[in-house]
């Protein structure tokens, strides 16, 4: 499990994050909601060693992710932030066989080259293995990366705002792979997500975020409320029913 | 696995071509040195001396300045994240300069081996600060990154150039800062050896750039240490950088031009291009050589106002033809 106790980041004399304890990483799973500047980047970038912690701690699986080895934690959590250089002329495969990095320092084994593979595969990247990341779409070119973080073989998968700047398509294939992925693979999923609906229709279980603290959490009926709603946006939405799933009606 | 064996082949033959090139470069000269000459004399005759003394040196050190030098820009490329930098377009190589121009004259008696070691100092701190105003820009507009290298590597120029004429020593600053062969001999280039052994280290590392070309959070993800490979790419850089300097003089837009063709076919992976800019880097420097040996012979134009001008010619295609791609 990821937990964090007392976990604060501060920039100037404003708590960004402010003394959160919860624990992350159910199986499936957990989107974190909230409004912009509520602290669900600077937390999620603080579980992945990505930010330092001003107060607090952070562990996975019990190993202190300040303390701990980089390359020890990088087979436990994979973390995808998307200011990732998209620009990069690298092929497919070389960028999955960069998640392997973690498990050989550089070296490939039969068992490496397995696991890109598979991730290639799992992914549908197979056409377009030998091509350059500046020369596919950019839904092609994030399943490229989510296929690095399924080489890196982790058991727990961080990301940070995986919908933005895809298309309504992309977006829905990429929460269905994901959601894939839970439940075939295993995988421990936290998402950083701005469409509540999406984190509704396929999490496991949203925790909402507001001004730096956890204001609730819970599975998507307990968290996707008007009630809750109202305190975390500031706005009055009507939450409905469909298959099963709250929906929230925020477009009218 | 694909092409691997058509990318082995390609290579073998730009090295074949290279060593055609090496080969052009030792018996292209004022005397007479031809391997018929060679035959003749035996191995004490004059055209086996000058073979020794001064025609090898001369090719080895081409073929080592190149080969690192453009190394050196790849790995500056990489790791600003930026195509159009280069140790000459960050501060670094006018930094070297500084450096051999305060040793020179505060410790004029140092061995070359000191002299060089105060320069690669130097070109780190020179690199450090260009690495420190970047972080300060908050445009990161493609453009802008060379300028802010050139603007510093001027100012820096500036102070050297101001304390060589208070000095009486712009004639030894002119030698630092325009690429000449002509006065390599033996005895006089060997510290290159130093340039090509660290090039050789970032190819054992080259994942390791790789990976840090492709930022900091990607890098702290697969468990690596982001500002540790980037110390060690800037050293790799500013040894290159000083030790060119030092034996050869500055070979400008060398480390631009070879980078970003290879780049184009070959892409960023660190290991599988270095090997090409190295027998691309050579290459382009022993041409431009034998053309500045060539072109009025019997005397020679410097190395890097040919290099200058071709690089300069490549620079700007390549800069029109990016902006071209971005609007």
């Amino acid at each position: 499990m990821i937990v964090l106790q007392s976990v604060t980041k501060r920039y100037a004399d404003t708590a960004v994050v402010d003394d959160v304890s919860i624990e992350l990483g159910h199986p499936g799973i957990t989107s974190v909601i909230g409004a912009n500047g509520a602290g669900k980047s600077t937390l999620l970038s603080m579980i992945g060693r990505l930010l330092p912690i001003d107060d607090g701690t952070i562990t996975v699986d019990g190993l202190d992710v300040t303390t701990t080895r980089g390359a020890l934690l990088a087979r436990r959590l994979a973390v995808l932030r998307q200011d990732n250089h998209l620009t990069a002329r690298l092929t497919v495969r070389d960028l999955v066989a960069f998640g392997r990095f973690p498990h050989g320092r550089g070296r490939l084994g039969p068992a490496d080259r397995d696991a890109i593979d598979q991730a290639i595969a799992y992914l549908d990247l197979d056409s377009v293995g030998d091509r350059f990341l500046d020369q596919l779409s950019g839904g092609q070119r994030q399943r490229a990366f989510l296929a690095m973080t399924l080489a890196q073989d982790t058991h727990y998968l961080l990301l940070d705002e995986p919908l933005n700047s895809l298309d309504l398509r992309h977006c829905v294939q990429t929460m269905r792979l994901l959601r894939r992925a839970a439940d075939e693979l295993g995988k421990r999923i936290v998402l950083v997500l701005h469409d509540i609906n999406f984190a509704a229709a396929h999490s496991d279980r949203i925790v909402a975020m507001r001004a730096g603290r956890i204001h609730a959490v819970g599975t998507p009926t307990e968290v996707i409320t008007t009630a809750v709603l109202r305190e975390v946006y500031g706005l009055d939405i009507a939450v409905e029913e469909f298959g099963g799933h709250p929906m929230a009606v925020y477009h009218l | 696995m694909r092409g691997i064996r058509a990318t082995s082949a390609a290579l073998a033959a730009g090295v074949a071509l290279t060593a055609t090139l090496a080969v052009s470069s030792v018996f292209v000269g004022v005397a007479d040195v031809t391997p018929v000459s060679l035959l003749h004399g035996g191995p004490d005759s004059e055209a086996a001396l000058l073979l020794a003394a001064s025609r090898l040196p001369r090719t080895v050190a081409l073929l080592l300045a190149g080969a690192a030098s453009a190394i050196a820009g790849l790995i500056m490329q990489m790791l600003v994240r930026n195509r159009f930098v280069e140790p000459g377009t960050t501060g670094t190589t006018e930094a070297a300069a500084l450096g051999l121009l305060v040793v020179t004259v505060g410790a004029p008696g140092l061995p070359l081996t000191g002299k060089m070691a105060v320069a690669i100092g130097f070109a780190l701190l020179g690199t450090a600060l260009f690495l420190l105003l970047l972080r300060r820009v908050p445009v990161r507009s493609v453009i802008l990154v060379p300028l802010i290298g050139i603007m510093l590597g001027s100012v820096v120029g500036a102070v050297t150039t101001f304390f060589a004429y208070r000095l009486d020593l712009l004639q030894t600053l002119d030698t630092w800062l325009t690429g000449d062969f002509s006065g390599v001999l033996r005895g006089r280039y060997e510290l290159l050896w130093v340039a090509f052994a660290a090039t050789i280290t970032a190819w054992v590392a080259a994942d390791r750039l790789t990976v840090a070309g492709l930022g900091r959070d990607f890098t702290t993800n697969l468990g690596m240490h982001y500002g540790r490979a980037l110390t060690f790419g800037v050293a790799v850089v500013a040894t290159v950088a000083s030790v060119v300097v030092v034996t050869v003089g500055a070979i400008p837009f060398l480390g631009l031009v070879v980078p970003n063709i290879v780049r184009l076919v070959l892409g960023d992976n660190a290991r599988r291009a270095i090997p090409w800019v190295a027998v691309a880097g050579a290459a382009f420097v022993l041409a431009c050589d034998l053309v500045g040996r060539t072109v009025r012979y019997p005397y020679e134009i410097p190395l890097g106002v040919v290099v200058g001008v071709v690089g300069a010619a490549v620079f700007l295609y390549l800069l029109l033809r990016s902006s071209e791609r971005v609007h």
